[in-house]
Protein backbone atom coordinates (compact mmCIF):
# COMPACT_ATOMS: atom_id res chain seq x y z
CA UNK A 1 0.00 0.00 0.00
CA UNK A 2 2.59 2.35 -1.01
CA UNK A 3 0.63 5.83 -1.51
CA UNK A 4 1.05 7.82 -4.21
CA UNK A 5 3.85 10.63 -3.68
CA UNK A 6 1.65 13.94 -2.54
CA UNK A 7 2.74 17.28 -3.89
CA UNK A 8 3.54 18.75 -0.57
CA UNK A 9 2.02 22.69 0.23
CA UNK A 10 4.94 24.29 1.83
CA UNK A 11 3.54 25.54 4.89
CA UNK A 12 4.71 28.95 7.23
CA UNK A 13 7.25 26.95 9.11
CA UNK A 14 9.73 27.67 5.62
CA UNK A 15 12.33 29.69 7.26
CA UNK A 16 11.91 28.76 10.85
CA UNK A 17 14.45 26.46 12.32
CA UNK A 18 13.93 22.46 11.77
CA UNK A 19 15.33 20.08 14.95
CA UNK A 20 14.52 17.03 15.05
CA UNK A 21 11.99 16.05 17.53
CA UNK A 22 13.60 15.25 21.15
CA UNK A 23 10.47 15.30 22.74
CA UNK A 24 7.68 12.66 22.37
CA UNK A 25 4.56 13.58 20.83
CA UNK A 26 2.26 13.64 23.76
CA UNK A 27 3.91 12.92 27.06
CA UNK A 28 1.54 12.34 30.12
CA UNK A 29 2.56 11.99 33.31
CA UNK A 30 0.19 11.41 37.00
CA UNK A 31 -2.30 12.42 34.80
CA UNK A 32 -5.77 13.12 36.31
CA UNK A 33 -9.14 14.68 35.50
CA UNK A 34 -11.97 15.18 37.82
CA UNK A 35 -15.97 15.96 36.53
CA UNK A 36 -17.95 17.25 39.39
CA UNK A 37 -17.30 14.35 42.05
CA UNK A 38 -16.16 11.90 39.84
CA UNK A 39 -12.69 10.98 38.73
CA UNK A 40 -12.79 10.39 35.12
CA UNK A 41 -9.13 9.78 34.06
CA UNK A 42 -6.87 8.08 37.07
CA UNK A 43 -3.32 9.21 37.26
CA UNK A 44 -2.29 8.12 33.78
CA UNK A 45 1.47 7.74 32.27
CA UNK A 46 2.01 7.10 28.67
CA UNK A 47 3.85 9.05 25.77
CA UNK A 48 2.28 8.92 22.46
CA UNK A 49 5.81 8.45 20.10
CA UNK A 50 6.20 10.65 17.11
CA UNK A 51 4.97 10.27 13.62
CA UNK A 52 2.93 7.46 14.23
CA UNK A 53 -0.25 6.38 14.19
CA UNK A 54 -1.41 5.46 18.02
CA UNK A 55 -4.81 4.09 18.77
CA UNK A 56 -6.56 4.93 21.61
CA UNK A 57 -9.29 2.46 22.57
CA UNK A 58 -11.46 1.10 25.41
CA UNK A 59 -15.17 0.99 25.86
CA UNK A 60 -17.50 3.90 25.28
CA UNK A 61 -17.34 6.05 28.55
CA UNK A 62 -13.95 4.71 29.85
CA UNK A 63 -12.33 8.61 29.28
CA UNK A 64 -10.97 8.62 25.66
CA UNK A 65 -12.73 11.75 24.62
CA UNK A 66 -12.42 13.67 28.03
CA UNK A 67 -8.30 12.47 27.80
CA UNK A 68 -8.16 14.25 23.89
CA UNK A 69 -9.97 17.11 24.90
CA UNK A 70 -7.02 17.09 27.73
CA UNK A 71 -4.45 17.01 24.86
CA UNK A 72 -5.74 19.67 22.70
CA UNK A 73 -6.43 21.91 25.48
CA UNK A 74 -10.22 22.21 25.96
CA UNK A 75 -10.87 19.84 28.89
CA UNK A 76 -10.63 22.17 32.28
CA UNK A 77 -9.43 20.68 35.91
CA UNK A 78 -6.46 18.74 34.39
CA UNK A 79 -3.88 17.67 37.11
CA UNK A 80 -0.25 16.51 36.96
CA UNK A 81 1.47 16.54 33.80
CA UNK A 82 0.64 16.70 30.03
CA UNK A 83 2.89 17.84 27.73
CA UNK A 84 2.12 18.17 23.71
CA UNK A 85 4.43 18.72 21.29
CA UNK A 86 6.95 19.74 23.65
CA UNK A 87 4.73 22.41 25.58
CA UNK A 88 1.84 22.49 28.04
CA UNK A 89 -1.17 21.07 26.72
CA UNK A 90 -3.63 23.66 25.71
CA UNK A 91 -0.67 26.21 25.71
CA UNK A 92 -1.16 28.99 22.70
CA UNK A 93 1.10 27.76 19.92
CA UNK A 94 -0.28 24.26 20.11
CA UNK A 95 -2.78 25.73 18.16
CA UNK A 96 -2.20 25.83 15.52
CA UNK A 97 -0.01 22.64 15.23
CA UNK A 98 -2.49 20.27 16.55
CA UNK A 99 -5.53 19.17 14.03
CA UNK A 100 -8.92 17.93 16.40
CA UNK A 101 -11.50 16.30 14.91
CA UNK A 102 -14.92 15.85 17.63
CA UNK A 103 -17.05 13.00 17.60
CA UNK A 104 -20.10 14.89 16.22
CA UNK A 105 -18.83 17.01 13.06
CA UNK A 106 -18.45 20.22 13.88
CA UNK A 107 -18.76 22.12 10.69
CA UNK A 108 -21.21 24.65 9.63
CA UNK A 109 -24.82 23.39 8.36
CA UNK A 110 -25.40 26.31 5.96
CA UNK A 111 -22.09 26.40 4.27
CA UNK A 112 -20.70 24.90 1.71
CA UNK A 113 -17.69 22.10 2.29
CA UNK A 114 -15.61 24.26 0.30
CA UNK A 115 -16.60 27.97 2.15
CA UNK A 116 -16.51 25.86 5.95
CA UNK A 117 -12.82 25.11 4.78
CA UNK A 118 -12.19 28.74 3.58
CA UNK A 119 -12.96 29.88 6.74
CA UNK A 120 -10.96 27.56 8.54
CA UNK A 121 -7.92 28.17 6.45
CA UNK A 122 -8.11 31.94 7.12
CA UNK A 123 -8.33 30.93 11.12
CA UNK A 124 -5.09 29.09 10.69
CA UNK A 125 -3.54 30.44 8.43
CA UNK A 126 -4.22 34.61 7.75
CA UNK A 127 -3.26 37.46 6.08
CA UNK A 128 -3.63 38.35 2.23
CA UNK A 129 0.04 37.09 1.18
CA UNK A 130 -1.61 33.43 2.25
CA UNK A 131 -4.27 33.41 0.05
CA UNK A 132 -2.68 30.69 -2.61
CA UNK A 133 -1.40 29.09 0.36
CA UNK A 134 -4.85 28.70 2.01
CA UNK A 135 -6.02 27.64 -1.26
CA UNK A 136 -4.14 24.90 -2.06
CA UNK A 137 -4.20 23.62 1.58
CA UNK A 138 -8.20 23.98 1.21
CA UNK A 139 -8.02 21.47 -2.33
CA UNK A 140 -5.70 19.01 -0.78
CA UNK A 141 -7.85 18.30 2.33
CA UNK A 142 -10.68 18.34 0.18
CA UNK A 143 -9.17 15.80 -1.93
CA UNK A 144 -7.84 13.76 1.16
CA UNK A 145 -11.00 13.17 2.20
CA UNK A 146 -12.69 12.40 -1.02
CA UNK A 147 -15.06 14.81 -1.18
CA UNK A 148 -14.09 17.06 -4.42
CA UNK A 149 -17.58 16.37 -6.05
CA UNK A 150 -19.37 17.54 -3.00
CA UNK A 151 -16.90 20.76 -2.75
CA UNK A 152 -20.07 23.01 -3.50
CA UNK A 153 -22.61 21.17 -1.79
CA UNK A 154 -23.99 22.78 1.91
CA UNK A 155 -22.65 20.59 4.63
CA UNK A 156 -26.16 19.99 6.13
CA UNK A 157 -27.29 18.40 2.90
CA UNK A 158 -24.88 15.58 3.05
CA UNK A 159 -25.21 12.37 4.58
CA UNK A 160 -23.74 11.70 8.49
CA UNK A 161 -20.99 10.12 7.02
CA UNK A 162 -19.65 12.85 4.54
CA UNK A 163 -20.01 15.26 7.06
CA UNK A 164 -17.80 13.78 9.49
CA UNK A 165 -15.44 13.81 6.30
CA UNK A 166 -16.06 17.62 6.48
CA UNK A 167 -14.76 17.84 9.58
CA UNK A 168 -11.83 15.51 9.24
CA UNK A 169 -11.02 17.73 6.51
CA UNK A 170 -10.36 20.93 8.33
CA UNK A 171 -8.35 19.23 10.64
CA UNK A 172 -6.01 18.50 8.13
CA UNK A 173 -5.76 22.28 7.00
CA UNK A 174 -2.53 23.71 7.27
CA UNK A 175 -0.38 19.97 7.46
CA UNK A 176 -0.88 19.92 11.36
CA UNK A 177 2.29 18.11 13.14
CA UNK A 178 -0.26 16.53 15.96
CA UNK A 179 -3.51 15.12 14.44
CA UNK A 180 -6.40 13.94 17.77
CA UNK A 181 -8.86 12.06 15.86
CA UNK A 182 -11.62 11.05 18.12
CA UNK A 183 -13.77 8.15 16.70
CA UNK A 184 -13.06 9.07 13.04
CA UNK A 185 -14.39 6.35 11.19
CA UNK A 186 -18.02 6.11 13.34
CA UNK A 187 -20.96 4.98 11.08
CA UNK A 188 -18.72 4.72 7.14
CA UNK A 189 -19.05 2.16 5.01
CA UNK A 190 -16.12 -0.64 5.22
CA UNK A 191 -14.68 0.93 2.06
CA UNK A 192 -14.67 4.23 3.60
CA UNK A 193 -13.18 2.92 6.64
CA UNK A 194 -10.03 1.30 5.13
CA UNK A 195 -9.65 4.07 2.51
CA UNK A 196 -9.51 6.80 5.73
CA UNK A 197 -6.74 4.65 7.43
CA UNK A 198 -4.75 4.30 3.96
CA UNK A 199 -4.79 7.99 4.46
CA UNK A 200 -3.66 8.16 8.13
CA UNK A 201 -1.13 6.02 7.33
CA UNK A 202 -0.30 8.38 4.03
CA UNK A 203 -0.29 11.32 6.58
CA UNK A 204 2.01 10.01 9.23
CA UNK A 205 4.15 8.41 6.60
CA UNK A 206 4.68 11.30 4.26
CA UNK A 207 3.78 14.60 6.36
CA UNK A 208 5.53 13.42 9.10
CA UNK A 209 2.54 13.82 11.50
CA UNK A 210 1.57 12.17 14.46
CA UNK A 211 -1.71 10.76 15.09
CA UNK A 212 -3.94 10.16 18.06
CA UNK A 213 -6.98 8.02 17.05
CA UNK A 214 -9.73 6.84 19.49
CA UNK A 215 -12.22 3.84 18.36
CA UNK A 216 -13.96 1.57 20.38
CA UNK A 217 -14.19 -0.64 17.32
CA UNK A 218 -11.07 -3.16 18.16
CA UNK A 219 -10.17 -4.56 14.68
CA UNK A 220 -8.95 -0.90 13.65
CA UNK A 221 -6.23 -1.24 16.66
CA UNK A 222 -4.68 -3.35 14.12
CA UNK A 223 -4.16 -0.91 11.91
CA UNK A 224 -2.34 1.47 14.83
CA UNK A 225 1.53 1.58 15.18
CA UNK A 226 0.47 1.49 19.03
CA UNK A 227 -2.07 0.97 20.92
CA UNK A 228 -3.07 2.85 24.71
CA UNK A 229 -5.75 0.31 25.85
CA UNK A 230 -8.22 2.27 28.25
CA UNK A 231 -11.27 1.12 31.03
CA UNK A 232 -12.88 3.14 33.87
CA UNK A 233 -10.14 6.08 33.52
CA UNK A 234 -7.22 3.52 33.73
CA UNK A 235 -4.99 2.49 31.19
CA UNK A 236 -4.49 -0.75 30.69
CA UNK A 237 -1.98 -1.45 28.40
CA UNK A 238 0.57 0.94 26.35
CA UNK A 239 2.44 -1.16 23.47
CA UNK A 240 2.39 -2.40 19.81
CA UNK A 241 -0.84 -4.41 19.14
CA UNK A 242 2.09 -7.48 18.24
CA UNK A 243 3.94 -7.37 21.79
CA UNK A 244 0.06 -7.26 23.31
CA UNK A 245 -0.86 -10.51 21.53
CA UNK A 246 2.40 -12.08 22.16
CA UNK A 247 2.22 -10.96 25.80
CA UNK A 248 -1.63 -11.99 26.46
CA UNK A 249 -1.11 -15.16 23.88
CA UNK A 250 -4.22 -13.45 22.18
CA UNK A 251 -4.86 -14.10 18.63
CA UNK A 252 -6.25 -10.63 18.25
CA UNK A 253 -6.53 -7.60 19.84
CA UNK A 254 -9.72 -8.04 20.72
CA UNK A 255 -8.97 -10.88 22.90
CA UNK A 256 -6.03 -9.62 24.16
CA UNK A 257 -8.27 -6.47 25.69
CA UNK A 258 -10.92 -8.69 27.24
CA UNK A 259 -7.69 -11.16 28.63
CA UNK A 260 -6.43 -7.22 30.11
CA UNK A 261 -10.15 -6.24 31.36
CA UNK A 262 -10.78 -9.86 33.38
CA UNK A 263 -7.06 -9.12 34.70
CA UNK A 264 -7.73 -6.19 36.13
CA UNK A 265 -11.03 -6.82 37.59
CA UNK A 266 -9.50 -9.95 39.28
CA UNK A 267 -6.43 -7.31 40.47
CA UNK A 268 -9.21 -4.76 41.84
CA UNK A 269 -11.36 -6.32 43.45
CA UNK A 270 -9.44 -7.37 46.52
CA UNK A 271 -7.99 -4.43 46.29
CA UNK A 272 -12.18 -2.78 46.72
CA UNK A 273 -12.12 -5.41 49.63
CA UNK A 274 -9.09 -3.62 51.55
CA UNK A 275 -10.45 -0.30 51.21
CA UNK A 276 -13.58 -1.28 52.79
CA UNK B 1 -0.59 -4.04 7.85
CA UNK B 2 1.92 -0.88 7.58
CA UNK B 3 4.84 -1.04 9.40
CA UNK B 4 5.66 1.54 11.73
CA UNK B 5 7.55 4.41 9.62
CA UNK B 6 10.54 5.85 10.76
CA UNK B 7 10.11 9.59 12.54
CA UNK B 8 9.62 11.96 10.90
CA UNK B 9 13.51 14.18 10.72
CA UNK B 10 12.02 18.04 11.02
CA UNK B 11 9.38 19.18 13.08
CA UNK B 12 7.59 21.81 12.12
CA UNK B 13 7.62 25.16 14.06
CA UNK B 14 4.84 27.93 13.89
CA UNK B 15 5.43 31.48 12.68
CA UNK B 16 6.16 33.94 14.99
CA UNK B 17 3.24 35.65 14.49
CA UNK B 18 0.91 33.13 16.26
CA UNK B 19 3.68 32.83 18.83
CA UNK B 20 2.30 33.07 22.26
CA UNK B 21 3.28 34.41 25.49
CA UNK B 22 4.85 32.88 28.41
CA UNK B 23 3.50 28.82 27.71
CA UNK B 24 2.28 29.42 31.47
CA UNK B 25 -0.20 31.82 30.27
CA UNK B 26 -3.08 29.44 29.44
CA UNK B 27 -5.70 31.71 29.45
CA UNK B 28 -4.17 33.89 26.86
CA UNK B 29 -5.58 36.82 28.62
CA UNK B 30 -3.77 38.81 25.80
CA UNK B 31 -6.57 37.24 23.63
CA UNK B 32 -9.03 40.95 24.08
CA UNK B 33 -6.42 43.45 23.69
CA UNK B 34 -5.40 42.95 20.16
CA UNK B 35 -7.70 42.19 17.42
CA UNK B 36 -6.41 40.37 14.57
CA UNK B 37 -8.10 42.02 11.52
CA UNK B 38 -7.80 39.49 9.17
CA UNK B 39 -9.25 36.65 11.40
CA UNK B 40 -12.24 39.25 12.43
CA UNK B 41 -13.09 40.11 8.51
CA UNK B 42 -12.70 36.37 7.60
CA UNK B 43 -15.41 35.44 10.60
CA UNK B 44 -17.91 38.47 9.73
CA UNK B 45 -17.21 37.25 6.01
CA UNK B 46 -17.93 33.58 6.61
CA UNK B 47 -21.42 35.19 9.03
CA UNK B 48 -22.48 36.76 6.40
CA UNK B 49 -21.99 33.85 3.92
CA UNK B 50 -24.26 31.56 6.32
CA UNK B 51 -26.74 34.10 5.73
CA UNK B 52 -26.62 34.09 2.11
CA UNK B 53 -27.39 30.40 2.50
CA UNK B 54 -30.31 32.08 3.91
CA UNK B 55 -32.50 34.49 1.95
CA UNK B 56 -36.24 34.28 3.94
CA UNK B 57 -34.19 35.54 7.02
CA UNK B 58 -32.36 38.52 5.37
CA UNK B 59 -36.03 39.25 3.63
CA UNK B 60 -38.01 38.97 7.32
CA UNK B 61 -34.96 40.94 9.08
CA UNK B 62 -35.39 43.93 6.15
CA UNK B 63 -39.00 43.99 5.57
CA UNK B 64 -40.65 43.70 9.01
CA UNK B 65 -39.35 47.15 10.27
CA UNK B 66 -40.94 48.41 6.93
CA UNK B 67 -44.18 46.97 7.61
CA UNK B 68 -44.57 48.42 11.13
CA UNK B 69 -43.42 51.34 10.39
CA UNK B 70 -45.88 51.62 7.87
CA UNK B 71 -48.64 49.83 9.82
CA UNK B 72 -48.15 52.69 12.42
CA UNK B 73 -47.78 55.68 10.05
CA UNK B 74 -51.80 54.95 9.43
CA UNK B 75 -52.75 53.68 12.92
CA UNK B 76 -51.81 57.70 13.99
CA UNK B 77 -53.34 58.79 10.78
CA UNK B 78 -55.57 61.33 12.89
CA UNK B 79 -52.11 62.90 14.70
CA UNK B 80 -48.73 62.65 12.91
CA UNK B 81 -47.15 64.15 16.02
CA UNK B 82 -47.58 61.07 18.00
CA UNK B 83 -46.73 59.14 14.90
CA UNK B 84 -43.09 61.47 14.59
CA UNK B 85 -42.28 60.61 18.43
CA UNK B 86 -43.02 56.77 18.41
CA UNK B 87 -41.75 56.37 14.98
CA UNK B 88 -38.55 57.77 15.80
CA UNK B 89 -38.06 55.95 18.84
CA UNK B 90 -39.19 52.62 16.77
CA UNK B 91 -36.23 53.50 14.34
CA UNK B 92 -33.96 53.17 17.61
CA UNK B 93 -35.82 50.15 18.88
CA UNK B 94 -35.97 47.95 16.00
CA UNK B 95 -32.24 47.24 15.16
CA UNK B 96 -31.80 46.36 19.05
CA UNK B 97 -34.52 43.83 19.04
CA UNK B 98 -33.86 42.18 15.63
CA UNK B 99 -30.53 41.79 16.17
CA UNK B 100 -30.88 40.77 19.43
CA UNK B 101 -32.68 37.51 18.31
CA UNK B 102 -30.85 37.13 15.23
CA UNK B 103 -27.04 37.05 17.27
CA UNK B 104 -28.26 35.27 20.39
CA UNK B 105 -29.30 32.10 18.16
CA UNK B 106 -26.59 32.35 15.80
CA UNK B 107 -24.32 32.16 18.89
CA UNK B 108 -25.95 29.79 20.22
CA UNK B 109 -25.79 27.71 17.43
CA UNK B 110 -22.46 28.38 17.23
CA UNK B 111 -22.05 26.98 20.84
CA UNK B 112 -24.20 23.68 20.67
CA UNK B 113 -22.42 22.77 17.20
CA UNK B 114 -19.41 22.58 18.43
CA UNK B 115 -17.93 24.74 15.61
CA UNK B 116 -17.22 27.39 18.99
CA UNK B 117 -15.10 24.86 20.73
CA UNK B 118 -13.25 23.95 17.09
CA UNK B 119 -12.35 27.42 16.73
CA UNK B 120 -11.26 28.08 20.35
CA UNK B 121 -8.60 25.01 19.89
CA UNK B 122 -7.73 27.38 16.75
CA UNK B 123 -5.35 30.45 16.82
CA UNK B 124 -8.81 32.80 17.09
CA UNK B 125 -8.68 35.48 19.95
CA UNK B 126 -11.99 35.76 21.63
CA UNK B 127 -11.99 39.49 20.59
CA UNK B 128 -11.55 38.28 16.55
CA UNK B 129 -14.77 36.23 16.86
CA UNK B 130 -17.18 38.67 18.66
CA UNK B 131 -15.82 41.84 16.54
CA UNK B 132 -16.55 39.66 13.44
CA UNK B 133 -20.10 38.71 14.54
CA UNK B 134 -19.97 42.39 15.47
CA UNK B 135 -18.90 43.43 11.92
CA UNK B 136 -20.97 40.92 10.12
CA UNK B 137 -24.92 41.75 12.20
CA UNK B 138 -23.84 45.69 12.18
CA UNK B 139 -23.12 45.50 8.17
CA UNK B 140 -26.97 44.32 8.42
CA UNK B 141 -28.42 46.97 10.69
CA UNK B 142 -27.04 49.15 8.19
CA UNK B 143 -29.56 48.28 5.58
CA UNK B 144 -32.26 47.29 7.63
CA UNK B 145 -31.91 50.85 9.88
CA UNK B 146 -30.92 52.97 6.08
CA UNK B 147 -34.38 51.18 4.74
CA UNK B 148 -36.95 51.90 7.28
CA UNK B 149 -35.10 55.16 7.97
CA UNK B 150 -35.53 56.03 4.37
CA UNK B 151 -39.13 54.78 4.30
CA UNK B 152 -39.95 56.63 7.30
CA UNK B 153 -38.40 60.10 6.41
CA UNK B 154 -39.12 60.30 2.71
CA UNK B 155 -42.22 58.12 2.01
CA UNK B 156 -44.53 58.19 5.43
CA UNK B 157 -43.53 62.20 6.56
CA UNK B 158 -41.71 61.32 9.26
CA UNK B 159 -41.41 64.91 10.85
CA UNK B 160 -37.76 65.51 11.81
CA UNK B 161 -36.16 68.61 12.56
CA UNK B 162 -32.67 67.11 12.74
CA UNK B 163 -30.63 65.34 10.19
CA UNK B 164 -31.64 61.99 9.47
CA UNK B 165 -28.11 60.43 8.99
CA UNK B 166 -28.10 61.23 13.16
CA UNK B 167 -31.06 58.65 13.49
CA UNK B 168 -29.05 56.15 11.11
CA UNK B 169 -26.30 56.73 13.78
CA UNK B 170 -28.16 55.91 16.77
CA UNK B 171 -29.94 53.30 14.79
CA UNK B 172 -26.27 51.45 14.15
CA UNK B 173 -25.44 51.74 17.84
CA UNK B 174 -28.69 50.47 18.64
CA UNK B 175 -28.12 47.68 16.64
CA UNK B 176 -24.31 46.38 17.59
CA UNK B 177 -26.21 47.24 21.52
CA UNK B 178 -28.28 44.72 20.83
CA UNK B 179 -26.00 42.10 19.29
CA UNK B 180 -24.05 42.33 22.52
CA UNK B 181 -26.71 41.98 24.58
CA UNK B 182 -27.52 38.74 22.13
CA UNK B 183 -24.12 37.28 22.63
CA UNK B 184 -23.96 37.82 26.07
CA UNK B 185 -27.22 36.07 26.94
CA UNK B 186 -26.78 33.07 24.88
CA UNK B 187 -24.10 32.15 27.46
CA UNK B 188 -26.84 31.40 29.32
CA UNK B 189 -29.30 29.89 26.90
CA UNK B 190 -29.02 26.13 27.04
CA UNK B 191 -31.73 25.95 23.82
CA UNK B 192 -33.10 28.00 21.07
CA UNK B 193 -35.97 27.56 23.78
CA UNK B 194 -34.78 29.50 26.06
CA UNK B 195 -33.13 31.89 23.93
CA UNK B 196 -35.73 33.00 22.82
CA UNK B 197 -37.00 33.14 26.33
CA UNK B 198 -34.55 36.08 26.98
CA UNK B 199 -35.94 37.81 24.83
CA UNK B 200 -39.17 39.12 26.73
CA UNK B 201 -36.36 38.91 29.91
CA UNK B 202 -33.99 41.22 28.61
CA UNK B 203 -35.41 43.45 25.90
CA UNK B 204 -39.37 44.25 27.68
CA UNK B 205 -38.43 45.85 30.56
CA UNK B 206 -36.74 47.85 28.52
CA UNK B 207 -39.24 48.63 26.36
CA UNK B 208 -41.45 48.96 28.71
CA UNK B 209 -39.32 51.85 30.48
CA UNK B 210 -37.53 53.27 27.78
CA UNK B 211 -40.22 56.25 27.18
CA UNK B 212 -41.85 54.72 24.34
CA UNK B 213 -45.20 54.61 26.20
CA UNK B 214 -44.97 57.87 28.79
CA UNK B 215 -41.66 60.12 29.34
CA UNK B 216 -39.52 58.78 31.85
CA UNK B 217 -40.06 61.62 34.17
CA UNK B 218 -44.16 60.83 34.73
CA UNK B 219 -43.25 57.42 35.90
CA UNK B 220 -43.03 56.30 39.95
CA UNK B 221 -39.18 57.76 40.90
CA UNK B 222 -38.01 53.79 41.21
CA UNK B 223 -38.83 52.93 37.87
CA UNK B 224 -37.01 56.22 36.15
CA UNK B 225 -34.42 55.52 38.10
CA UNK B 226 -34.47 52.04 36.93
CA UNK B 227 -35.11 53.83 33.74
CA UNK B 228 -32.03 55.48 34.16
CA UNK B 229 -29.92 52.39 34.17
CA UNK B 230 -31.74 50.63 31.22
CA UNK B 231 -29.56 51.50 27.86
CA UNK B 232 -32.53 51.36 25.52
CA UNK B 233 -33.95 54.07 27.71
CA UNK B 234 -30.69 56.19 26.10
CA UNK B 235 -30.74 55.17 22.42
CA UNK B 236 -34.80 56.15 22.52
CA UNK B 237 -34.08 59.84 24.26
CA UNK B 238 -31.14 60.02 21.86
CA UNK B 239 -33.73 59.70 18.42
CA UNK B 240 -36.11 62.09 20.21
CA UNK B 241 -33.17 64.41 20.52
CA UNK B 242 -32.96 64.43 16.73
CA UNK B 243 -36.86 64.37 16.27
CA UNK B 244 -36.70 67.91 18.26
CA UNK B 245 -33.07 69.77 17.65
CA UNK B 246 -31.73 71.03 13.99
CA UNK B 247 -28.15 70.74 15.62
CA UNK B 248 -25.94 67.83 17.27
CA UNK B 249 -27.10 68.32 21.24
CA UNK B 250 -24.98 67.72 23.90
CA UNK B 251 -28.03 65.77 24.91
CA UNK B 252 -27.74 63.52 21.46
CA UNK B 253 -23.84 63.54 22.26
CA UNK B 254 -23.81 61.64 26.00
CA UNK B 255 -26.98 59.37 25.22
CA UNK B 256 -24.83 58.31 21.70
CA UNK B 257 -21.56 57.91 24.14
CA UNK B 258 -24.21 55.68 26.47
CA UNK B 259 -25.58 52.98 24.18
CA UNK B 260 -21.65 52.76 23.00
CA UNK B 261 -20.78 52.04 25.88
CA UNK B 262 -22.88 49.91 27.08
CA UNK B 263 -22.39 47.87 23.97
CA UNK B 264 -18.73 47.57 24.34
CA UNK B 265 -19.39 46.62 27.73
CA UNK B 266 -21.25 43.66 27.12
CA UNK B 267 -19.50 43.29 24.45
CA UNK B 268 -16.61 42.82 26.61
CA UNK B 269 -19.03 40.64 28.79
CA UNK B 270 -19.67 38.30 26.31
CA UNK B 271 -16.08 37.76 25.74
CA UNK B 272 -15.77 36.56 29.31
CA UNK B 273 -18.68 34.17 28.42
CA UNK B 274 -16.29 32.31 25.79
CA UNK B 275 -14.53 29.46 27.79
CA UNK B 276 -11.47 27.43 25.81
CA UNK B 277 -11.53 25.09 28.80
CA UNK B 278 -14.68 23.64 29.69
CA UNK B 279 -15.51 20.93 31.97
Amino acid sequence: MTPPPRTRTIHRMMNSVSDPPDHPAVRAQDLSIVRGSRTVLRSLDFTVPPGQITGLLGPSGCGKSTLMRAIVGTQAKVMGTLEVLGLPAGATPLRSRIGYVTQAPSVYDDLTVRQNLDYFAAILDPGRAAAERRRASVTRAITDVDLTSHADALAGNLSGGQRSRVSLAVALLGTPELLVLDEPTVGLDPVLRRDLWTLFHTIAADRGATLLISSHVMDEAERCHRLLLMREGQLLADDTPDALRTRTGAETVEAAFLHLVDEAVAASAPEKERAR
Amino acid sequence: MTTPPPPPTTTAHTSPNTAAPAPGSRNSRNSLSAINYFRTTATATRVLRQLAHDPRTIALLLLIPCVMLFLLRYVFDGSPRTFDSIGASLLGIFPLITMFLVTSIATLRERTSGTLERLLTMPLGKADLIAGYALAFGTLAIIQSALATGLAVWFLDLDVTGSPWLLLVVAVLDALLGTALGLFVSAFAASEFQAVQFMPAVIFPQLLLCGLFTPRPDMHPVLEAISNALPMSYAVDGMNEVLKHTDVTANFIRDVLIVAGCALLVLGLGAATLRRRTT
